[in-house]
């Protein structure tokens, strides 16, 4: 899925002619050429953004926010993400990414609107709309007031983005382990403090917050999350994986659509740099806020740092870095389900363009880590028959992938027993799907030869 | 351990263990950087050795009878394999006949310096040495390479005439095998950087034990999991002769990004470099991914995907004083009728994208 940026053209180190484009051998040296005209439509003067980024000055304002908006809208109508019956919940963290999101799915439901009312037949119902937002201050009790101040902002920059209006639903991480707060902040609190390990910590709270996002989702009748995960994010996420020993996985994150959940996630924004979004932000005044609990720690902030330096050394590294991570082979769950279809009306089905997803077209079932959820490569997973009689913490070690199990559970055995009675339940129920599951998968490959019934069989 | 750095590791252990965790006899004398354990040195060999005759059993790296080469550059690598090598071929009795061979690239200051270790190796381990010359090969060395080149895309001529110096000197020597000593570290860096660049048809092969198995010679790194650093510290406490300067034409690698990250990354958790290989190994990469096809270069001979090998590729461009022939993308070289440059997209990609670095392999 080639990043098509106007970065990727220029000034590669080693002159890679990656997407056919013409190489300008000038537009590297910082601050650009400086072109009288835009280059795309030789009319307009072009936008200099003075941020010492490549592609500085080269298109007008309004080339440059259609060459954005045009990869977002080429993701959503390429991998059917937003269709008219659907949903969609965006989730909205205050940074520049998921604004820009937030924006892009506003404008798109916008059009919706004026089609719909303007078409004599009414047939296309406009797509819902709403925003979440996840509330981490139990995780993080020191940052209380920022957090006040960042959901009235939240609440404000929702409340202009209509009409259409939207709902706007403001999250506690902890709300996955129940209603009574008190009790499930201390639960997240214990939870999080019986992890040994920084990286791990970092990253278990990444799961329990999505964990939210699919409840709230889920609850309130959304068919579609949105992410405003960018291409910058997720080369990052490609290093961090593969430095984790998460390699097998690791094409089941990075597509466009990740079906895996019960709400399936799409990634409108996969195709975008970082700098083309703050650049977007800052030329349709776009305010972001940046919350203190985003900053990283460990092995993720190495990866950061690192990927900043290799884009010092050349613009478009992050975009090569994805662009390789694409070429490994995907999921079936990293395509919007075909039964979804079945709410589209015929007119609009023909109207979409499918990718098709090069995958090995099997429909294996896969079984997936109860922590991360990631999808276990079943030659290294254990055997998990040999726990039946274990215990729930024997079990669960068992079914996780062997990162969570480095640098998320706990080692010893006690520990490991407190740490599993802290999970959220959906958590501890994935583990007993999987081991059921797994004969599932079995019994499925040779049900065709099977003369007894499931009761009959010793 | 100096003196000041024992006193502290003491005064932290206090009440705990001060016995080498592993026989509970002796004082610890290291902490060994994969796992952090607090070992003494008869432990560190041990284990050591052992995981590395574990990596051969369970790979089946080789047969009884073999005659095998150990690529041997006088550096700290190739040392220790070839000590270890004949260490476990005795103590196991592998049944394998070992050679050190060596290759000269000709460069003054460096590669004499080193060649000097292997000779006096040579009489240390008991092994017969084979030497092969860049200048007895090619009729280039690497210094007049440079001095025609300069410092950018040199690695890349060295690295491919390499590579078929080596297959020449194992064809030499009549083996059946060479082995190298590309540790884990460099594995490591090798995944990193074909992810950095685009390359899937290298991320794929470049985690693989033993490769060349359809070539002429196949290749193998008993290496594969060992740490560089604790290569380092066998070969520190064994007191093995190595030479330990880096190559004087390597300063602008690209792989030492990769390197100066890896080595951030052991400090912060030591099992990332291994956990890099999994990911390597993991990787769901369709085997129908473009490999090149296999032929022969129509002018040596040599194996190769295109009409000439790249080695003849780089002699043709060194002799005509067109030094950027085979380097970088191919554009339709120039008057190069002769040629015929096929562009299989993938292949061209994967041979000429390498501006410096590694073995290709």
């Amino acid at each position: 899925m080639a990043c098509n940026s106007s970065g990727c053209e220029s000034g590669c180190y080693d002159r890679e002619k990656d997407n056919g484009s013409k190489i300008v051998d000038d537009a590297v040296s910082g601050g650009g050429n400086h072109e009288s005209v835009c280059v795309k439509c030789k009319c307009n003067a072009p936008m200099t953004f003075g941020d010492g980024g490549f592609d500085d000055g080269r298109f007008c304002a309004d080339c440059f926010r259609n060459n954005v908006f045009g990869k977002f809208r080429l993701a959503v109508t390429s991998h059917a993400m937003i269709t008219p019956s659907d949903n969609v919940l965006v989730a909205f963290s205050g940074g520049s990414s998921s604004r820009v999101s937030l924006q892009f799915v506003h404008e798109l439901q916008i059009k919706a609107l004026k089609n719909y009312e303007a078409s004599r037949d009414r047939s296309l119902p406009v797509f819902g709309v709403g925003v979440a937002f996840v509330d981490e201050t139990a995780a993080f009790p020191a940052l209380s007031p920022e957090m006040i101040d960042a959901i009235e902002w939240v609440r404000y920059t929702v409340s202009c983005l209509s009409p259409p209006a939207k709902d706007l639903h403001v999250v506690p991480v902890e709300s996955i382990f129940g209603s009574d707060s008190l009790d499930a902040r201390d639960r997240l609190l214990k939870l999080l403090d019986s992890v040994p390990d920084d990286t791990g910590k970092e990253d278990l709270l990444l799961h329990l917050k999505m964990l939210s996002l699919q409840k709230v989702a889920a609850e309130n009748g959304y068919n579609r999350l949105v992410l405003g995960s960018c291409t910058s994010r997720i080369a990052s996420h490609v290093l961090t994986a593969t430095v984790k020993g998460r390699g097998y996985s690791l094409s089941a994150d990075i597509q466009h659509v990740d079906a895996r959940w019960k709400v399936p996630i799409v990634l409108p924004l996969r195709d975008c740099v970082r700098l083309e979004i703050t650049r977007l932000c800052l030329l349709d005044g776009l305010k972001t806020v940046e919350l203190a609990c985003r900053s990283q720690c460990g092995i993720n902030d190495l990866v950061s740092s690192f990927v900043a330096l290799l884009q010092e050394e050349n613009p478009s590294r992050e975009c090569t870095i994805v662009r390789t991570a694409a070429k490994l082979t995907p999921f079936y769950f990293n395509k919007i389900p075909e039964t979804d279809d079945s709410n589209v009306p015929m007119a609009t089905q023909r109207r979409l363009k499918r990718f098709n997803l090069k995958y090995d077209g099997s429909m294996t079932t896969e079984a997936f880590c109860p922590i991360c959820n990631g999808p276990l490569n079943r030659s290294d997973s254990s055997e998990l028959d040999t726990f039946e009689e274990g215990q729930e913490s024997d079990v669960l070690y068992a079914a996780c992938c062997s990162s969570c199990r480095f640098q998320i559970l706990p080692q010893d055995g006690s520990s490991l027993e407190q740490f599993s009675s802290f999970l959220p339940d959906h958590m501890i129920s994935q583990v007993k799907h999987q081991k059921v599951d797994s004969q599932a998968y079995l019994r499925e490959k040779i049900k065709d030869c099977l003369l007894l019934d499931d009761e009959e069989v010793v | 351990m100096s003196s000041g750095e024992k006193m502290e590791a003491k005064s932290k252990k206090a009440g705990a263990s001060r016995l080498c965790f592993l026989c509970n006899l002796r004082r610890p004398v290291l902490k060994r950087p994969k796992t952090l354990q607090q070992i003494c040195r008869e432990c560190f060999y041990e284990v050591f050795e052992e995981e590395i005759h574990q990596v051969i059993v369970q790979n089946r790296l080789f047969k009884s009878g073999e005659r095998v080469a150990i690529g041997a550059s006088g550096g700290k690598d190739s040392t220790v394999l070839a000590y270890v090598l004949s260490e476990l071929n005795r103590r196991h009795n592998y049944g394998l006949d070992l050679f050190l061979l060596s290759i000269d690239e000709g460069i003054t200051g460096y590669r004499d310096d080193s060649l000097e270790t292997v000779k006096r190796n040579e009489v240390q381990y008991g092994l017969p040495l084979q030497i092969v010359s860049y200048k007895d090969l090619y009729g280039w060395t690497m210094d007049d390479i440079v001095k025609m080149i300069g410092l950018k895309n040199n690695c890349t001529f060295c690295g491919v005439f390499r590579r078929q110096a080596l297959d020449r000197g194992a064809t030499l020597l009549k083996v059946d095998k060479l082995v190298t000593g590309h540790n884990a570290d460099d594995i490591a860096e090798t995944v990193l950087l074909n992810i950095l660049r685009g390359d899937i048809a290298r991320l794929s092969r470049c985690t693989s034990i033993t490769t060349g198995e359809d070539g002429p010679i196949p290749r193998c790194k008993p290496f594969k999991y060992t740490y560089e650093k604790e290569i380092v510290m066998y070969a520190y406490f064994k007191k093995l002769d190595y030479f330990s300067t880096e190559c004087i034409y390597s300063p602008n690698a690209y792989r030492g990004f990769a390197r100066e990250f890896i080595k951030d990354l052991e400090r912060i958790r030591p099992r990332a470099i291994l956990d890099i290989i999994k990911s390597g190994e993991d990787f769901r990469i369709a085997t129908t991914t473009k490999m090149p096809e296999q032929g022969t270069c129509e002018r040596c001979g040599y194996i190769s995907s295109q009409k000439w090998c790249k080695a003849c590729v780089l002699l043709e461009g060194l002799n005509r004083g067109l030094p950027k022939m085979g380097i970088g993308r191919p554009r339709g070289v120039n008057g190069d009728h002769k040629m015929e440059i096929k562009k299989p997209g993938s292949v061209a990609k994967s041979i000429e994208s390498k501006q410096c670095g590694s073995l290709d392999f």
